[in-house]
């Protein structure tokens, strides 16, 4: 097993997470209603989170939550080695006219983002959409896609490989920096 | 944990699936259902995939199943019909092929007359190739899309009874079922009149029931087959009123035994021969979910094949 760096400790992890549901109370109080949509799998762990902070909070915007599984939508299908198994997708509302927060838990290249909006086109035109991801690799881009709300921004090299562990799953809300993708449990 | 891809780049039968893949189809076949019960029933995965529906044998059920699973994928869609084409004129099934694939076409879906058509071409051309029914031979989707079927009614396949009422001897769908419902560790069962059963059928470790009562009796789900009038050369059975008073599935039957049998069928339905319209169009009869899950499973199969390129 390659040993990793870890980057946030389950204490500034739980800060980072309080920080991010505030500044969702502080931007979308005023609306009405607030479609918050996880990207499957691990984006919808995140948005469990912040939903549990949401209930104990005072926010009164009516959330709709969402689960999108983009692997219909990937642009690379048929170029990588290995197909990826869809999750399940739970999207019981239509999207039209509201406001939507996408939920991840790294961005990246900024492809999987790419994938969501296209899947979202298929829920109705949204008023806004904006993007929430806990951790931003912001020198790996390959597309023009930037996120408005961020837990922390890491700035690595290419081939390097940011993993998020959560509690509900792995065993401590952490993260870590690895120097390449092949980590054992992966 | 299941793998995402499937062991091999074709599907040519269900004999040489693993219990795996059949478990992987069903699978991704959720999630497709899914995609096609939303307001807009279309995702883009295959736009860049090209897809030849060659069929040279008569269908509708499949051929458009085949299609809508097609263009929910975004695929481009090249529909060929034996009866309109330069079979007619002598060409070779090979060269029929060849040239369709050198428009470049990506997978191939085939139905034909001669059992192997599907393993003969996956052997000679460049392309991923679905069997959508060779002759008496396999007919691998129907076979997945039942199993499907039953799976949403049923928790677990395990010990569960299947009985496949008919024209078993002419049936590529009773094959293809056998082998899917073991692989899964279902218990199958065959009924119909000894004529049109055929022998090696105990070979597969198949139980065989002459008298429809007792296979009711023993089942819980009924897959009742056509007879299959164009393919029998020779008389199998002395009428088919006969037929229809010996083994047809009856409402009076079924009040009889009281059970709450899941009645299927993979259609045409020949109303009042092998099943009567008050059982086909009953609560326990699935035979519209099958059509439903049969653009599912066949949006899985696509999906899965697209993704283990041929070459």
């Amino acid at each position: 097993m390659k040993h990793g760096r870890e980057i946030m400790e389950p204490k500034r992890f739980d800060l980072t997470l309080l920080r991010l549901t505030e500044q969702i109370i502080e931007d979308y109080s005023h609306c009405e209603e607030l479609c918050l949509i996880g990207i499957q799998p691990r984006g919808t762990i995140l948005l469990k989170e912040i939903l549990a902070r949401l209930q104990n909070s005072n926010f009164k915007t009516k959330v709709f939550e969402g689960h999108l599984d983009i692997t219909f939508y990937r642009d690379d299908f048929r170029r990588r080695e290995k197909i990826l198994a869809p999750q399940s997708n739970k999207m019981d509302f239509l999207i039209e006219g509201r406001e939507v927060l996408l939920v991840d838990d790294v961005l990246y290249t900024g492809r999987t983002i790419q994938a969501a909006l296209s899947a979202l086109q298929h829920y109705g035109r949204p008023s806004t959409i904006k993007l929430l991801t806990l951790i931003d690799r912001r020198f790996n881009r390959h597309l023009p896609i930037q996120c408005d709300y961020t837990g922390m921004e890491v700035d690595t090299v290419d081939h390097a490989y940011v993993r998020v562990y959560w509690k509900l799953g792995d065993s401590e809300n952490r993260v870590v920096l690895y120097d390449s993708k092949e980590i054992d449990n992966d | 944990m299941i793998k995402s891809y499937l062991s091999q780049p074709h599907l040519l039968g269900i004999q040489n699936l693993l219990p795996e893949d059949i478990e992987l189809i069903l699978q991704t076949a959720d999630n497709f259902k899914d995609v096609i019960n939303r307001p807009i029933k279309k995702v883009p995965t295959l736009r860049d995939v090209t897809i030849a529906n060659l069929f040279f044998e008569n269908s509708t059920r499949t051929r458009i199943s085949f299609e809508l699973a097609e263009k929910r994928l975004s695929a481009d869609v090249l529909n060929f019909s034996s009866a309109s084409s330069s079979v007619k004129k002598g060409e070779s099934l090979l060269d029929t092929v060849n040239n369709i694939l050198s428009m470049k076409v990506d997978m191939v879906v085939i139905r034909h007359s001669a059992p192997g058509t599907p393993t003969f071409l996956a052997n000679h051309i460049d392309a991923n190739i679905i069997n959508a029914g060779d002759g008496t031979h396999e007919h691998p989707t129907q076979a997945l899309l039942d199993a499907y079927s039953i799976g949403e009614h049923f928790n677990s396949y395990k010990g569960l009874h299947v009985c496949i009422f008919g024209d078993i001897v002419h049936s590529r769908v009773a094959l293809s079922n056998i082998f899917c419902l073991q692989k899964l560790g279902a218990k199958v069962a065959v009924c119909g009149p000894p004529t049109l059963i055929p022998k090696f059928l105990s070979e597969l470790n198949v139980q065989i029931f002459y008298n429809v009562e007792a296979a009711l009796r023993w089942c819980d789900v009924a897959n009742v087959l056509r007879i299959q009038l164009e393919r029998q050369e020779i008389k199998y059975i002395p009428s088919l009123r006969e037929y229809s008073l010996y083994y047809g599935i009856h409402k009076e039957l079924l009040d009889k035994i009281d059970k709450d049998i899941v009645i299927m069928h993979p259609g045409p339905i020949n109303r009042g021969i092998e099943i009567d319209s008050d059982v086909a169009d009953s609560d326990q009869s699935i035979i519209l979910q099958q059509v439903e899950n049969g653009v599912a499973i066949r949006m899985a199969v696509l999906f899965l094949l697209a993704g283990n390129r041929v070459g």
